[in-house]
């Protein structure tokens, strides 16, 4: 029973608990098992516990006195000895603050977890509509009252989100155009079609690939720099602040972001369609043996400027989207600094995925149109 | 004995010296606070005691620990030994009160859970927070409770030297005189050395032991109350010497 803590001395009519060394933080669990040990013991005679060797004493320390205290005191008396005034004036602030009452748990149950989420996705959603909808008026309005519109700042977004995107873009389609015609060159090769690579590849990348290539890496670049902006200037107080001075966030964050987006987007899609071509052209001469010019003939044949026009139309309704769910997940954030990182990520995925849904709508009412 | 040495500390950026040539030494089981101008680099001194600051040049010697040449497993040890308040309390935003609170216990000792918990609970009363409190999230609690909430977890390793960063700002005035008293009472009871950065006039006057003054880049004045009213420094004049200061000290020294 005796460690470097604790000494048991049996007498006649009494037993003396000698403790001793460090009672801290970090032995008092070796301490407590110990403790633990003599209480199953049950001792039947009077206790005297003595502290005069104690070397050093913290709250914890107390606090496992105090519980072992009560605990022998149940049964039989308990004296203590050799205890300093310091040691005496801990254990009474600690008396005075310990308190029965239990921490509440905020650990909940799986069903709770579930219609929590439930209502809370039904919450979101009403909330989406409830933001569409003032957007809608803020975007009339806005044009109502044409000095609303803050053109310095619509060029400052141009630049942020569509200037320095070029590099990214360019490098993306570009890669993407070659490896379309790379991959079709072999299979048309075999049905002696080498020209059709021209169509295929025109076709393809002006009227699908190159807004959504566009479109996604946008998304992953500015989408998640709008949420982010926008929570953090909701964590530090900066929307309240403007709201009071009656500058409307719509007006003044969310309005030149989406107006910004909505003319880039589609010059980054031009963009894109030149590079991709560029890249499927330099593939089409490797692979086929296609020159250059026989490419831009048969381009200038084949291509019908409805795809390119497609294309570029796509873009504006791609910006409204990534703008609308980078600047509303943005206003979800909370007071926490986890939810910045969840409204980001969700941000980024949401409009990936609107993106190509919208993207999979124009191809349906195309067809039914027959465009 | 001497808590904290600071000697010749020498603070810049690039050719901005905020600090030039710091000397304060500060004792075992005083309550000490750090005055100065807004600018005049008190948050970073604390920073610079605390390690997370490296001053241009100079010695911080805290627990007889030389600061510039401690060694990574010693500066972890001394850190277990300190508890820190932060102005705007820093509590982890993903974490209860009570989960903050017990996160050092968690990490740095074998305490079971049930002792653990009653650790726990013994702090966050000590601090004047209703136990129910502990399972609450920072951003469900007010600004005076976000301090008590800080000062349970800066105490929960039962730490011999507190670092307070304007510990009453943001508070009402008896909010203030509470936490004021508290500090006071934790102090005497648990042998806390106390070092506070503070403002507040009816601090200075009723619970600072010694305190040190910065300005123009050079500790202007340190010691008790009256030896620092003794200088003419114009800082010194200005905080101390107008009439708001003066009917507050009249006030203080009646209700003593």
């Amino acid at each position: 029973m005796n460690s470097s803590y604790l000494k048991l001395n049996e007498y006649k009519d009494h037993i003396i608990i000698s403790s001793m060394g460090e009672w801290t933080l970090y032995n008092i669990s070796t301490i407590e098992r110990t403790l633990q040990k003599i209480y199953d013991k049950g001792i039947q005679k009077k206790i005297i516990w003595d502290f005069s060797n104690v070397d050093e004493f913290d709250s914890s320390g107390v606090l496992l006195m105090i519980s072992f205290y009560n605990k022998f005191q149940k049964d039989h008396t308990v004296e203590l000895v050799g205890y300093t005034e310091a040691q005496e004036r801990m254990y009474r602030l600690l008396l005075k603050y310990q308190v029965e009452e239990s921490i509440p748990k905020r650990a909940d149950g799986l069903i709770y977890r579930f219609g929590k989420s439930v209502v809370s996705s039904y919450d979101l959603f009403l909330k989406f509509f409830d933001f569409s909808g003032y957007m809608l008026i803020a975007f009339f309005r806005y044009f109502r009252y044409p000095r609303n519109i803050r053109i310095k700042e619509i060029i400052h977004y141009m630049e942020r989100s569509g200037a320095s995107a070029l590099l990214i873009i360019a490098l993306t389609s570009f890669l993407v155009g070659m490896v379309i015609s790379y991959q079709s060159a072999v299979e048309l090769a075999k049905f002696g079609a080498d020209m059709f690579i021209v169509d295929l590849a025109g076709i393809s990348i002006t009227r699908e690939l190159a807004p959504l290539i566009t479109a996604i890496v946008v998304a992953g670049r500015s989408g998640s720099a709008y949420t982010a902006q926008i929570g953090a200037m909701k964590i530090t107080e900066e929307i309240s602040a403007m709201r009071t001075m009656g500058f409307d966030p719509y007006y003044f964050l969310i309005l030149p972001r989406m107006i910004a987006l909505m003319i880039s987007l589609p010059l980054l899609i031009f963009f894109a369609d030149i590079v991709g071509i560029l890249g499927s052209m330099f593939a089409a001469g490797m692979e086929l043996n296609i020159s250059y010019m026989q490419f831009l003939d048969r381009l200038q044949e084949v291509l019908d400027i409805k795809h390119f026009w497609i294309g570029i139309v796509k873009g504006p309704f791609f910006a409204i989207l990534i703008v609308m769910i980078g600047c509303f997940r943005g206003l979800q954030v909370t007071d926490d600094t986890e939810s910045i990182g969840y409204q980001t990520t969700a941000s980024v995925v949401n409009s990936i995925f609107f993106v190509i849904a919208c993207d999979a709508l124009f191809s349906i009412i195309l067809t039914i149109w027959d465009i | 004995m001497e808590m904290i040495k600071v000697r010749d500390v020498v603070t810049s950026f690039g050719s901005t010296v905020i600090h030039d040539g710091l000397n304060l030494t500060i004792n075992q089981g005083e309550i000490y606070g750090i005055l100065g101008e807004s600018g005049s680099g008190k948050t970073l001194l604390l920073k610079e005691m605390i390690m997370l600051h490296k001053p241009t040049s100079g010695n911080i010697t805290i627990l007889g620990e030389d600061l510039t040449t401690i060694r990574y497993q010693d500066a972890q040890y001394l850190r277990r030994q300190w508890g820190i308040l932060f102005q705007f309390g820093a509590l982890f935003t993903s974490l209860t009160v009570a989960e903050n609170v017990e996160l050092q216990l968690k990490e740095y000792t074998n305490i079971d859970k049930k002792m653990r918990e009653k650790i726990v609970k013994s702090k966050i009363s000590m601090v004047g927070l209703p136990v129910r409190a502990g399972g609450l999230y920072p951003s469900e609690l007010s600004g005076g409770m976000i301090k008590r909430a800080a000062l349970a977890r800066a105490l929960a390793m039962d730490p011999k030297l507190l670092f307070l960063d304007e510990p009453t700002s943001g508070l009402d005035p008896i909010g203030a005189r509470n936490f004021d008293t508290l500090i006071v009472e934790l102090k005497e009871l648990l042998g806390i050395t106390v070092v506070m950065i503070t403002h507040d006039l009816d601090s200075i006057y009723s619970i600072i032991d010694r305190f040190s003054v910065l300005a123009d880049k050079h500790v202007v004045a340190e010691g008790s109350l009256s030896s620092v009213l003794e200088s003419d420094h114009p800082f010194v004049e200005r905080f101390f010497k107008n009439d708001y200061a003066k009917k507050r000290l009249n006030r203080s020294e009646l209700s003593v």
